[in-house]
C-alpha cells in the first residue's frame, strides 16, 4: 500500500493545483430506504400526506388520518412524523399534533363565542356572558397554544401516541405504510387495556355510551372533564 | 560496532525489514518501508476518547508520523479512569486538543493535529486526505456516517471491479464493558458498514403505556421521566441528555416515581446510563481493540502481513474469547455497491430515463423514482409529490444533474414477473457520453 499512498501524495499535489472537483455529499443509506417507502405508499383515502418542507426533505412529513368508521368518523387527526438518518434501524418520532395558526385560533375562539354566547344571551345576562367567554378564549389559548389534543385512550395530552410498533415492535422490515395503517387502525378501534390517557380507557371500559359522547363533544370543540379540546371535524 | 542503546524501531524493524511467510503481495522489505510510513502515511483518528487516546499512543509508537485526530466533546471527570492521557486538571478542555497535546510530548517526531468539531462539520475532501481512516466512535449514526463518506471516494471501473486507488481503508473498533470488536473495512472489497447494519440487534424500547401506566423496573422510572414527564412540564424545550440540570431534573422525577410505585435501584449512574444509553467504560477493553486495530492499520500501511478478514470479535466476561469472522459484502449495498452502469447521451429527458429502466437487461424496473443526491428527480407516488415533479419529466437528465460526465443516481420501482412483483432500490452508475472527452464504453471509467 505504501507506493500507493506516495502516488497519491503526488496527486494530492497536482489536484491541489489543478483545483478539481471535490466530491458533494451523499444521501445516507436512511434516506434512500426512505425514498422507497414514500415512493411506494398506498394510502387508503381517509390518509393524506404532506411535505412541509418541500419536495427535497422526505424525513419530517405530516399525516392527516380522517377516520370513516367508529366511534372518530368526521374528525381530522394529524401526526407528525420525525425519521431517523439510521432508518430503518430505528423507527421513526411520531407523535399527534397540529400547529394552531392565528386563524384557525381565531375561527375556534368565534365558534366558542357562539356555542355559549347565543344560548346565554337569551337569558339577557351580558356581562357575565362577556367575561365568561373572555375567560372561554383565554383558556382555549393557552391549552391549545402548540397542540391538538386528542380524547383516545392510546393517546396522552402531549400527543404521544401508544402504538407498539413505533416502540418495542419496530422491525426494520416495516414501513412508513404500515405505521399509517396502525394508526388510521388506533382509531377505528381503541384499545383500553394499554392506555396513556388513563380516563378514557376507564370511560371506554365502563361505559362506551359515554365515552361515545366524549368524543363527540372533544371532537365538536368543548371540555371533557377538565380539558378542553379544540374542534378537529 | 560502538555500544549504542536498541535503536528506537527496534521491534518495527523485525516486521518491516525482513521477509516472511504472511507477508502482503506488494510488500519491499527495507528502511526504505520504514521511512515512508513515516513520511507519506497519514493516518485519521475519529474519536479521542476511550479508543482514540489508545489508538494514538498505539499508532504513535508504531512509527506513523503524520496524524490527526478529530472529536466535538470535552473532558468530564468520569472518563479519567480510562482515557489516561486526561488529568483532572484537564477536566472541560477539548479531549483532541488535550490528547494530541500529550501524545507529542512522549513521543518525538510524531505530529498530531487535533480538530474540536463534530465529524459532519469537516468538508468531504477533508476526508480525503487521508490514506486510513481509525474509528473510535460510540454510535451507529457516527459510523454510518464516516463510512458513507469513505465509501463515496470510491470508483468503479466498466467491469465493476473497484478502482484501486480511489479505495479509502478504514479500521473501525468498538467496545462495551467487557465486550468488543475490530473490524477492517476496504470498500468494495471486503462489507462496509452498512452492508452488515442488520447484525445490530434492535433497541431496547420500553411500550409508552407500560412507562405511563405500570412500572415494573428502575429503568421504567427513568424512562418514564425522560420520555412523558420532561414534555408535560417542559413543553417545547428540548432535553438535552449533555445538561447535567437536566439530567439532574430526570434523576429526581424518577426517584419520586420509583417511590410511588415501591421499585428500588434508582441511582444517577442508572438514570445517566439509561438515557445516554452508557454502559461502564474499562481499560483494558479499550487497550486491547485498540491493540488490534492500531495493529491493523500498521499491515494495511506496510503490507507487512494479512490483514484480518474480517471481522474480530472479543469477550472478556469469563475469561478471554477472540474469534475471527469473514462477512461476505453485500454485491447490492447502498453505499459500497457498484450499482449498474447506464450509458447515456445528454439529450435525454428524465421521462425517457424512466422508461428505459423497464427495458434495461439488468434492471427491468417498472414504475421507477428516480432521486439524485437529496433531491427527487420524479416521485410515483404519493400524489402530492409526483404533481411537485411531474414538471421535470421533459428535462434532460443531464441538465438534472448539474451537467456533470458521471455521478450515482438511485431509483425504487416494482421489478418481476406479473405474478411475483417486488420492490426494489437500486444503484445507478450514470455516464454521458460525450462530455470531457468520453466517446465511447471502453473509455468511461465508472463513477
Amino acid at each position: 500500500m505504501i507506493k500507493l499512498f506516495k502516488v497519491k501524495e503526488k496527486q494530492r499535489e497536482n489536484a491541489e493545483n489543478a483545483n478539481g472537483k471535490t466530491p458533494v455529499k451523499k444521501q445516507s443509506a436512511g434516506e434512500l430506504r426512505l425514498h422507497r417507502d414514500i415512493s411506494e405508499l398506498n394510502l387508503p383515502k381517509t390518509c393524506s400526506i404532506t411535505f412541509p418542507n418541500g419536495k427535497d426533505d422526505l424525513m419530517n412529513f405530516e399525516v392527516s388520518i380522517r377516520p370513516d368508521e367508529g366511534y372518530y368518523v368526521g374528525g381530522t387527526f394529524v401526526f407528525t412524523f420525525q425519521v431517523s438518518p439510521i432508518y430503518p434501524h430505528e423507527a421513526p418520532k411520531v407523535k399527534c399534533k397540529t400547529k394552531v395558526t392565528r386563524q384557525t385560533l381565531f375561527a375556534h375562539s368565534l365558534f366558542a363565542y357562539l356555542l355559549y354566547f347565543l344560548p346565554t344571551l337569551l337569558h339577557g345576562c351580558s356581562v357575565y356572558l362577556l367575561i365568561f367567554f373572555l375567560a372561554n378564549t383565554i383558556a382555549c389559548i393557552l391549552t391549545c397554544a402548540l397542540h391538538l389534543q386528542v380524547y383516545h385512550p392510546n393517546i396522552d395530552l402531549e400527543g404521544n401516541v401508544c402504538l407498539n410498533i413505533l416502540r418495542e415492535d419496530w422491525k426494520p422490515v416495516l414501513n412508513i405504510n404500515t405505521i399509517i395503517y396502525g394508526l388510521f387502525h388506533l382509531f377505528t378501534q381503541p384499545n383500553y387495556e394499554d392506555p396513556l390517557n388513563h380516563e378514557a380507557a376507564a370511560v371506554l371500559r365502563d361505559n362506551p355510551k359515554l365515552f361515545e359522547s366524549n368524543v363527540r363533544r372533544a371532537m365538536a370543540g368543548g371540555y371533557v372533564g377538565q380539558t378542553f379540546f379544540i374542534r378537529c371535524i | 560496532m560502538a555500544d549504542t542503546a536498541p535503536s528506537r524501531s527496534r521491534d518495527l524493524d523485525k516486521l518491516l525489514l525482513r521477509a516472511g511467510n504472511l507477508v502482503g503481495p506488494t510488500f519491499e522489505p527495507g528502511t526504505e518501508l520504514r521511512d515512508d510510513l513515516q513520511e507519506y502515511a497519514r493516518i485519521l483518528v475519529v474519536g479521542a476518547g476511550g479508543l482514540g487516546c489508545e489508538l494514538l499512543k498505539d499508532l504513535a509508537l508504531s512509527g506513523f508520523k503524520n496524524l490527526e485526530v478529530i472529536d466535538m466533546d470535552r473532558i468530564e471527570v468520569s472518563n479519567l479512569n480510562r482515557q489516561f492521557l486526561f488529568r483532572m486538571e484537564d477536566v472541560g478542555k477539548p479531549k483532541a486538543e488535550v490528547a494530541a497535546k500529550r501524545v507529542m510530548e512522549r513521543v518525538s517526531g510524531v505530529n498530531i493535529v487535533p480538530h474540536f468539531c463534530r465529524i459532519e462539520d469537516k468538508d468531504i475532501s477533508f476526508y480525503n486526505d487521508f490514506n486510513i481512516i481509525v474509528l473510535g466512535l460510540d454510535s451507529i449514526e457516527a459510523r454510518s456516517y464516516i463510512n458513507a463518506v469513505a465509501c463515496s471516494f470510491l470508483e468503479y471501473e466498466t467491469d465493476d471491479k473497484p478502482r484501486e486507488e480511489t479505495i479509502k481503508p478504514m479500521v473501525d473498533g468498538g467496545t462495551e464493558g467487557f465486550k468488543g470488536h475490530a473490524r477492517v473495512i476496504i470498500p468494495g472489497v471486503t462489507p462496509c458498514f452498512e452492508c452488515t447494519i442488520w447484525l445490530f440487534p434492535p433497541q431496547v424500547k420500553f411500550p409508552l403505556c407500560t412507562l405511563a401506566e405500570t412500572p415494573r423496573t428502575a429503568a421504567h422510572c427513568i424512562e418514564y421521566a425522560h420520555l412523558i414527564k420532561w414534555d408535560e412540564v417542559h413543553s417545547g424545550k428540548s432535553f438535552d441528555p449533555d445538561d447535567p440540570e437536566h439530567m439532574q431534573w430526570v434523576y429526581s422525577e424518577a426517584v419520586k416515581r420509583a417511590e410511588l410505585f415501591g421499585i428500588p435501584g434508582v441511582t444517577y449512574s442508572l438514570t445517566q446510563g439509561v438515557v445516554k444509553n452508557i454502559i461502564p467504560a474499562i481499560a483494558s477493553t479499550n487497550a486491547i481493540i485498540s491493540a488490534a486495530c492500531a495493529l491493523e492499520t500498521l499491515k494495511i500501511a506496510s503490507g507487512c502481513s494479512k490483514t484480518l478478514s474480517n471481522y474480530l470479535t472479543y469477550n472478556g466476561v469469563a475469561g478471554l474469547h477472540i474469534k475471527v469472522t469473514e462477512f461476505v459484502k453485500d454485491k447490492d449495498c447502498l453505499v459500497c455497491g457498484p450499482g449498474v452502469l447506464i450509458e447515456l447521451d445528454t439529450s435525454v429527458t428524465l421521462e425517457k430515463f424512466i422508461n428505459l429502466l423497464e427495458e434495461h437487461p439488468k434492471l427491468q424496473l417498472a414504475k421507477a423514482s428516480v432521486t439524485y443526491r437529496g433531491k427527487n428527480l420524479y416521485m410515483q407516488a404519493p400524489p402530492v409529490l409526483e404533481e411537485m415533479t411531474r414538471s421535470n419529466l421533459s428535462l434532460p437528465l443531464y441538465d438534472l444533474m448539474d451537467k456533470v460526465a458521471k455521478d450515482i443516481l438511485h431509483v425504487t420501482g416494482v421489478t418481476g414477473q406479473s405474478d411475483k412483483k417486488t420492490s426494489c432500490l437500486r444503484k445507478l452508475r450514470v455516464v454521458f457520453r460525450g462530455v470531457d472527452g468520453v466517446t465511447d464504453m471502453d473509455m468511461a471509467g465508472g463513477a
